[in-house]
């Protein structure tokens, strides 16, 4: 067998084990079902959920909030990354105060954003977009900054003006490093969005597990994230398909062949 | 007068950085299809005439001409060929070689169409689509040169451009260039630390003393006839005979250098 088939197979054999050993213990009646539902209850319940609309709304919903402040968030980060990378005073000028506001813990922006958009999708945004924003900036700013010298110089004896360095040098070479923070900028977003909806909202997977907490419904809770982590995991392989695409120019990593 | 034109017309270039004199006096003609290739030691501001030449660097004295007209600003005429590697590593090679034309407002789909040929012409027939990467370090030699010579420029600047290949592979570019060059004349400065490189290509070699504050030590025509075979032309008597008359000013210079250097 290959050694990715092993990989496979032993990660699946540590969740079949811990699952089981969840189920006999809630059978035997050593794990409270109270505060650890036994992980047939949790299908049980995903199920159920599955077949109603609403839980398809909520889906679409968080998804949408998602896409958004991924969207968002890249876009306003690329932007700025790319003009503090290219005007050095103006970056001098703006580093504090990115600094300071980066070092705000953006979870506590939350309430503030819900005071001003109200409950509905705009607040969402907002939260996702303050996280995403800044992992689009530092590797834009970064990608911007280390353009190989060479490459540069190349590019401007072939008489390069500054919108086709911009598009043919800048972009693509910060575009690698955005790339690679996709994956992380994709976790902000979903963490933007339904921390956002924990927070307060009347939709989204967010509110699912918030009402569930709010009655002790530590099966509702659970379900609720299972399904997120089934959603995360979802949008992790688009990127990676996304990167792998974008990133055909790029020799392959040693280790890998 | 029968003579063709100056390409290039250096005149009692002096070339400071701030108070570092990096070339003291160089005197430079070459004339409109005449390949000239320039060797000096390390440091000794070989570059340093080839930014000048391009408009990068204002000299501190003197006069820099091309075809007879004071330059000013960068200089339009000039297509410079770098060391290092400085292909665009998310294009491929057709899209590399096509880049000047693009930036000078070509669609992408017509800088192909042109760079197609010239891919040919530097042996690099069905690699169109390859990255940088997917090729290797002569390979990827040859696309800048492609990508330098599109733009046909009349003067064309090479600074040791060859210097980080293996001596096959560096036979092979030289074979390369000579064709290229052989087929379409123009003005060549070559800038290498190699003697042979210089003597097999050159029609000069212009020698320069060691820096700081170089000058010109040597000027000698090559009359090795055209077109030449690269690979036989190393064991002939008169190759021999100018390497042996260059080398004694040259080496002089490298032994300075050394001493500079510490």
């Amino acid at each position: 067998m290959s050694r990715r088939g092993r990989v496979a197979l032993t990660q699946f054999a540590i969740v079949l084990g811990l699952i089981l050993i969840w189920e006999l213990g809630v059978w035997a009646g050593l794990i409270d079902p109270f505060f650890f539902p036994a992980p047939s209850t949790l299908v049980v319940r995903i199920g159920d959920w599955m077949s109603t609309a609403d839980f398809w709304t909520d889906i679409g919903i968080t998804l949408l909030e998602t896409v958004l402040s991924f969207l968002a968030g890249i876009g306003i980060g690329t932007a700025l990354g790319i003009w503090l990378g290219l005007s050095p005073f103006a970056a001098e000028v703006v580093q504090p105060f990115i600094k300071m506001f980066n070092a705000i813990p953006r979870i506590l922006l939350g309430p503030i954003f819900v005071i001003w958009f109200g409950l509905g999708l705009t607040s969402k945004v907002a939260l996702g977009v303050t996280l995403v924003l800044f992992v689009a900036f530092f590797n834009t700013f970064q990608g911007v900054r280390e353009v190989n010298p060479v490459v540069l110089a190349n590019a401007r004896l072939l008489r390069a003006s500054k919108s086709s360095l911009l598009r043919h040098v800048y972009l693509p070479s910060a575009t690698t490093w955005i790339l690679s923070s996709l994956r992380v900028s994709v976790g902000m977003a979903v963490m933007g969005a339904v921390v956002a909806e924990y927070l307060g909202s009347s939709a989204g997977l967010g509110h699912l597990i918030a009402q569930a907490e709010g009655v002790l419904d530590a099966t509702g809770v659970f379900a609720g994230i299972i399904v997120l982590s089934a959603f995360v995991v979802v949008l992790d392989a688009i990127v990676d398909c996304a990167e792998k695409r974008l990133l055909v120019w790029r020799p392959a990593p040693a280790h890998e062949s | 007068m029968g003579r063709p034109r100056l390409a290039v017309d250096l005149r009692d270039v002096m070339i400071r950085f701030g108070d570092f004199t990096a070339v003291k006096s160089m005197n430079l003609q070459v004339a409109e299809t005449e390949f000239v290739a320039v060797v000096g030691p390390t440091g000794c501001g070989k570059s340093t005439i080839l930014n000048t030449v391009t408009g990068l660097l204002k000299p501190a004295a003197g006069d820099v001409r091309i075809f007879g007209k004071s330059l000013t600003g960068l200089n339009g005429q000039s297509g410079y060929m770098l060391q290092q590697e400085g292909l665009l590593p998310w294009k491929t090679a057709h899209d590399n070689v096509g880049l000047g034309l693009v930036f000078q407002g070509s669609s992408i789909a017509k800088a192909r169409e042109q760079a197609r040929p010239w891919l040919a012409k530097v042996g690099l027939k069905g690699f169109e689509e390859r990255y940088p990467h997917q090729l290797s370090g002569g390979q990827r030699k040859r696309v800048a040169m492609a990508q330098t010579l599109i733009m046909e420029p009349k003067i064309v600047l090479m600074d040791e451009p060859f210097s980080a290949l293996d001596v096959h592979t560096r036979r092979l570019m030289h074979r390369i260039l000579l064709d290229l060059w052989q087929a379409d004349r123009r003005s060549l400065v070559f800038i290498t630390h190699d003697l042979d490189e210089a003597i097999t290509l050159a029609d000069r070699v212009v020698v320069m003393s060691a820096g700081p504050a170089s000058r010109m030590v040597a000027d000698v025509r090559i009359a090795l006839p055209r077109p030449r075979d690269v690979s036989a032309l190393q064991t002939t008597d008169e190759f021999v005979a100018l390497y042996r008359e260059i080398w004694s000013l040259l080496g002089a210079e490298v032994e300075k250098s050394y001493v500079t250097q510490g």
